[in-house]
C-alpha cells in the first residue's frame, strides 16, 4: 500500500471506523450492565437511536450562557477525538507513520474531550455544571500525570522512541520489564475509567447528586455529540491500551482473533469495575490517582529505566 | 427531506427519554414508576431511560395533583424541555386531581396548567391509583404508535 493510501485508510477507519465500533461498544457497555443487573437490556441499534433521536431535538440554550463557546465545545471535542483516533489507526495499519512523537500527540489529543467539557459546562451558566466542571479539572489534574508516568517504560523499551508503531513492535523483556509493563498498563486502566467518567469515577455528572453536572445544559446535538465522543473514547481507550502495552491491533493471521478478546478482556474490566463499586467522593478519587496510581506508575518507570541501565 | 423526518421520528419512537417530575403526588406512583427500570419490567429493552435533566427529556412523567406551589414550577419545566416533548399525566391525580379535587391547594388539572405554556402540547393520561406499571408501559406504546 502507498502513503497515500494508508493515510485515507486510516483517516476512514479514524472517523467512521471509530463511531460505528464506538457505538457497538456503548451497546456491550449497556447490555452487559443489564445483565449483571437481572435485566434484559437495549437492543444492538439502541445507542445509534439515541444519537438520530438527539439530532432531530430542539436545541435549548439558556440565557445565562455564552452561546458560541457553549455550543462549539462538544465540537472541539469530538475534533479533537478524531484527530487521536486517526493517529491510532494509523499506528494500526501501517508501519510507516508520517508524523514523529505521535504517542504525544495521541495522549494530547485524548485529552481534548474532558478540556472540551470544561469549556462547554463554563459557558452554560449553571450552578450544578459549575460544580461539575470543578470536580472534571480535579480529575484531570489527578489522572494526567499518571497517566504521562505510565507512558516511560514502552518508551524505554522501545529505545527512547516516541512513534506509536515502533512502541507497538517492541516486546517487554526481562521480568523487571514484564512487571514494569503490567504496572503501567493497570495505572492506565484505572485512567481510562476517569476518562470516561463512568463509576466510580463520575463526580462531574453525578446523576444522582448533580443532576448531570456538566452534561445538564445540554440538549438536542451538542448532547448527541458529546454521547458520540463518550462512545467513541470506549473504543480509543481500550485501542490505545493495546497499542502500547499489548502487542498492537495486529490485523494478520491469529491477529483476526486475538485482537478483538483484547478489545473485549479490557471492556470487560471497565464494565465490571463501572458496576461493582459505587461513586467515590472527589477528594477520595484525587488521593487515589496522587497516593495509589502515581506511586505504582512512578514504581513502573523506575523498575523500566533501571532494567535498561543495568543491560 | 421526508426520509429525514421519518429517520427522526423513528429515534423519536426507539429512545424515548423520559424526566419525572413529582408536583405533589402521595409517593405512591413514583415508586410504581421506579419499579419499570427494575429487572421485571426492564423499560430500558424499549430505550426507554430516566434522566437527570428537563433538557434531556422527550416525555415529562408528571405525578401528582398540581398544587398552587407546583403549578408554577411545572409549566417553567415544561418551557425547559427541548421539544418535542410528551407531557404524560401519571395516575388520578395528575389526569383530573382525583380525590383532592376540592382540596384548597389544588390549582387546576396538570393539562390546564401545561396546556397555558403551550396550546399544541401533546398529553397521554395514564388513570389509576396508582396505575399498574403494564398499565405506564401499554400507555407509552400507544402513544409512541400515534406519534
Amino acid at each position: 500500500m502507498s502513503a497515500t493510501a494508508q493515510a485515507v485508510l486510516a483517516v476512514i477507519l479514524g472517523i467512521f471506523g471509530t463511531i460505528a465500533l464506538g457505538l457497538l461498544f456503548q451497546w456491550v457497555d449497556r447490555v452487559v450492565t443489564a445483565r449483571i443487573q437481572w435485566r434484559k437490556g437495549p437492543p444492538i441499534y439502541q445507542p445509534l437511536a439515541d444519537i438520530i433521536k438527539l439530532m432531530g431535538k430542539e436545541t435549548v440554550v439558556s440565557e445565562a450562557a455564552s452561546e458560541k463557546i457553549f455550543l462549539y465545545a462538544p465540537v472541539l471535542g469530538f475534533a479533537g477525538l478524531c484527530v487521536a483516533s486517526v493517529i491510532l489507526w494509523a499506528a494500526a495499519i501501517g508501519p510507516g507513520s508520517p508524523v514523529g512523537f505521535d504517542l504525544i500527540v495521541a495522549v494530547y489529543f485524548l485529552v481534548f474531550p474532558s478540556v472540551a467539557l470544561i469549556l462547554g459546562a463554563s459557558a452554560s451558566g449553571n450552578p450544578y455544571a459549575a460544580v461539575g466542571l470543578g470536580r472534571e479539572m480535579k480529575l484531570i489534574i489527578g489522572y494526567e500525570l499518571p497517566l504521562i508516568l505510565a507512558m516511560v517504560p514502552p518508551i524505554v523499551a522501545s529505545g527512547n522512541s516516541f512513534r506509536l508503531a515502533e512502541i507497538m513492535n517492541t516486546r517487554p523483556e526481562g521480568a523487571l520489564e514484564i512487571i514494569s509493563y503490567v504496572l503501567a498498563a493497570l495505572c492506565v486502566l484505572a485512567v481510562s475509567q476517569a476518562k470516561l467518567g463512568v463509576v466510580p469515577f463520575d463526580q462531574a455528572e453525578a446523576e444522582t447528586e448533580l443532576t448531570g453536572g456538566v452534561l445538564l445544559e445540554y440538549s438536542g446535538p451538542p448532547l448527541a455529540l458529546i454521547r458520540l465522543v463518550r462512545g467513541m473514547l470506549l473504543f480509543l481507550l481500550p485501542m490505545f491500551i493495546i497499542i502500547v502495552f499489548w502487542g498492537g491491533v495486529q490485523l494478520v493471521g491469529w491477529g483476526w482473533l486475538t485482537t478483538p478478546l483484547k478489545f473485549v478482556a479490557i471492556i470487560v474490566v471497565i464494565v465490571l469495575m463501572r458496576n461493582t463499586n459505587p461513586r467515590l467522593r472527589i477528594d477520595q478519587a484525587l488521593a487515589f490517582f496522587w497516593f495509589i496510581v502515581t506511586p505504582i506508575a512512578v514504581l513502573a518507570s523506575a523498575l523500566s529505566v533501571y532494567q535498561h541501565a543495568v543491560r | 427531506m421526508a426520509v429525514l423526518d421519518k429517520l427522526k421520528l423513528w429515534g423519536l419512537k426507539k429512545a424515548p427519554w423520559v424526566y419525572h417530575v413529582n408536583t405533589g403526588a402521595c409517593n405512591n406512583c413514583d415508586i410504581e414508576i421506579l419499579e419499570l427500570l427494575t429487572p421485571r419490567f426492564d423499560v430500558e429493552r424499549i430505550g426507554i431511560l430516566l434522566v437527570p435533566s428537563p433538557r434531556h427529556a422527550d416525555a415529562l412523567l408528571v405525578t401528582g395533583i398540581c398544587t398552587k406551589q407546583a403549578r408554577p414550577r411545572l409549566q417553567e419545566i415544561y418551557r425547559q424541555a427541548s421539544k418535542p416533548c410528551l407531557v404524560v399525566c401519571v395516575g388520578a391525580c395528575a389526569c383530573t386531581g382525583g380525590i383532592f379535587h376540592d382540596a384548597w391547594h389544588f390549582a387546576g388539572p396538570v393539562d390546564e396548567a401545561v396546556r397555558e405554556v403551550d396550546p399544541d402540547a401533546a398529553i397521554i393520561y395514564i388513570p389509576g391509583c396508582p396505575p399498574k406499571p403494564e398499565a405506564m408501559i401499554a400507555a407509552v406504546a400507544k402513544a409512541l404508535q400515534d406519534l
